[in-house]
């Protein structure tokens, strides 16, 4: 394990640096991330886990451009980035295929955005259907598609804009536990297929062990970088080295830093509602 | 993990065409009641006339009375005001929902406006238009305003939230951002305030025609009733009720294609 630290090697693509995010509430000022900082090398898998309310979401949406921060920088590539930016790909929690689209347009989305004539970009939309695994799907819309299968096509989506970094948010969080053990498999065969720097939020310790390179452990409330893990098991993985002992190990070690601030969260949740009505924030 | 997909065979079966036919049914069985109970007395002839009478006036309706020419004229009244709805009313929800001192100024009236009955404003319209087609159509056009105006904007504002951040995410500009995004989101919602304007405008166009003795099948049914010609009267209802059914036909077929996979 290595202690947090302000990584600011060169050889890292995307850099968080001392990132400060701070809302303005009618019960005053409230910081959801507190001084983070963190760095992500080319090609690797890097996970952020915390308990739910300590900043994961707010740091997704900082780094995907979609919320501005009050202090620090973001920077890929050495560019800093203030807004949504193109070498960025971005996989929501939330169901995010359109549906009035069939899943090779949904695909092609990007595709078209960037104007590659129609031919061409729903070739390019089938490779990266057939890379996720949805090959004969593709007149198919979302509403005929089960949940795993349209987090497929929105994975799809954002590999089809070919982003220098993957960012993730919970992709799986809706999912049965099998389906998330089966997805996170085809995550991992894509990554290293593709040697794609990914960044995967997450509470699911299972799935950030069985995934990461390194794991990012934060703090409850305010979110602050409380331990980096570097995940030390032989690649490539699948879903069965949920059983090994190194995993089990690895599995143990985050649980014990995140059970305290889980209890952390759970104490002021509970102290939250106690509050009489009105005096609530 | 990969798998192919397998699409069924459409075949006929009772279980298909079963709701038609239950509709169709009940239709004739409601008929078929109305006949009996008229034909031993318990239904006055002079208040509802019997299912039979009303078919057999058909080829007399048709023929004296240029019923083709007025339900042309009907249809193209409601076709036109609808055609103005469309571009007017999804043009004012996109406005309102564009604009937030726009929705929060105007939101409150139209609503109350989409209850008032307008159908009363009819002898301003005839002072401003005359005693004209136009009139007609504006008090159409009017009355189905307010459902469509109301669910353009429920249904932009509707838009789930992660589908706008899809597109921030892709750094798409605020018109790719509408029409690729916000506005086939909300179609679904904007037909069905579509369907609801287009019935009020309907409702209003015969009623004004009824009123103002005016135009096609609605001066037809008042010309009708002032004879007392039951029968007569109520074929030419049938024929608005035609104009409802292939409007409505009309509008879920445009619908179908437009939102196919909803």
């Amino acid at each position: 394990m290595t202690p947090p630290a302000a990584p600011q090697s060169s050889n890292e693509i995307l850099v968080v640096d001392d990132v400060l995010v701070r809302f303005d509430t009618p019960d005053g000022s409230v910081t959801a991330v507190d001084h983070v900082s963190f760095g992500v090398r080319p090609g690797e898998f890097l996970s952020v886990i915390g308990p739910s309310g300590c900043g994961k979401s707010t740091l997704f949406n900082v780094i995907g451009g979609l919320l501005g921060h009050t202090a620090g920088v973001v920077s890929v590539a050495g560019e800093t980035i203030n807004g949504p930016h193109q070498s960025i790909g971005m996989v929501f929690q939330e169901e995010s295929t359109f549906p009035w689209r069939s899943v090779t347009d949904n695909v092609a989305f990007p595709l078209e955005l960037i104007g590659m004539p129609k031919a061409q970009r729903i070739e390019r939309a089938r490779h990266f259907i057939s890379l996720v695994g949805l090959d004969g799907f593709e007149n198919r819309y979302p509403n005929e598609l089960s949940g795993g299968m349209r987090q497929r096509v929105s994975l799809a989506r954002t590999l089809a804009s070919e982003p220098k970094i993957l960012l993730m948010d919970e992709p799986f969080a809706a999912l049965d536990e099998q389906t998330r053990l089966l997805l996170g498999d085809k995550v991992l065969q894509i990554q290293q297929q593709l040697k794609q720097t990914t960044l995967l939020i997450t509470h699911n310790i299972t799935e950030a062990v069985q995934m990461s390179d390194r794991i990012l452990v934060m703090t409850y409330r305010p979110g602050k970088v409380k331990r980096i893990v570097d995940i030390d098991l032989p690649r490539p993985r699948t879903s069965e080295i949920v059983g090994s002992e190194a995993f089990g190990r690895y599995v143990a070690q985050i649980w014990a830093d995140l059970r305290e601030e889980a209890s952390r969260g759970m104490r002021d949740e509970e102290d939250h509602m106690m509050q009489p009505a009105g005096s609530k924030s | 993990m990969s798998m192919t997909a397998t699409t069924p065979a459409r075949r006929f079966s009772l279980a298909n065409v079963l709701p038609a036919l239950t509709g169709i049914g009940t239709l004739v069985a409601f008929f078929l009641i109305v006949e009996l109970l008229i034909q031993t007395n318990m239904l006055s002839r002079f208040i509802v006339p019997p299912p039979s009478e009303i078919i057999a006036s058909f080829p007399r309706v048709i023929v004296e009375e240029h019923v083709l020419q007025r339900f042309v004229q009907t249809l193209g009244e409601c076709l036109t005001a609808g055609v103005m709805l469309i571009i007017v009313g999804v043009s004012g929800g996109v406005l309102m929902q564009r604009f937030r001192l726009l929705q929060q100024a105007c939101e409150t009236w139209v609503a109350a406006l989409a209850s008032a009955p307008l159908v009363l404003c009819y002898p301003l319209f005839l002072v401003i238009f005359g005693r004209n087609a136009w009139t007609i159509i504006m008090m159409g056009f009017v009355a189905g305003l307010p459902p469509v105006i109301l669910k353009t904007l429920e249904g932009i504002s509707g838009t789930r939230k992660v589908l706008v951040n899809v597109g921030r995410s892709f750094n798409l500009t605020s018109s790719q951002q509408f029409w690729k995004i916000l506005f086939p989101a909300a179609l679904p919602t904007i037909f069905v305030g579509i369907r609801l304007g287009l019935i009020f405008a309907l409702i209003n166009i015969v009623g004004v025609e009824f009123l103002i003795n005016f135009g096609g099948l609605g001066q037809l049914i008042n010309e009708l009733a002032e004879r007392y010609d039951l029968a007569g009267t109520y074929a030419a209802i049938c024929f608005v009720v035609l104009v409802s059914v292939m409007f409505f036909m009309a509008v879920e077929k445009a619908e179908k294609w437009l939102t196919r996979a909803e």
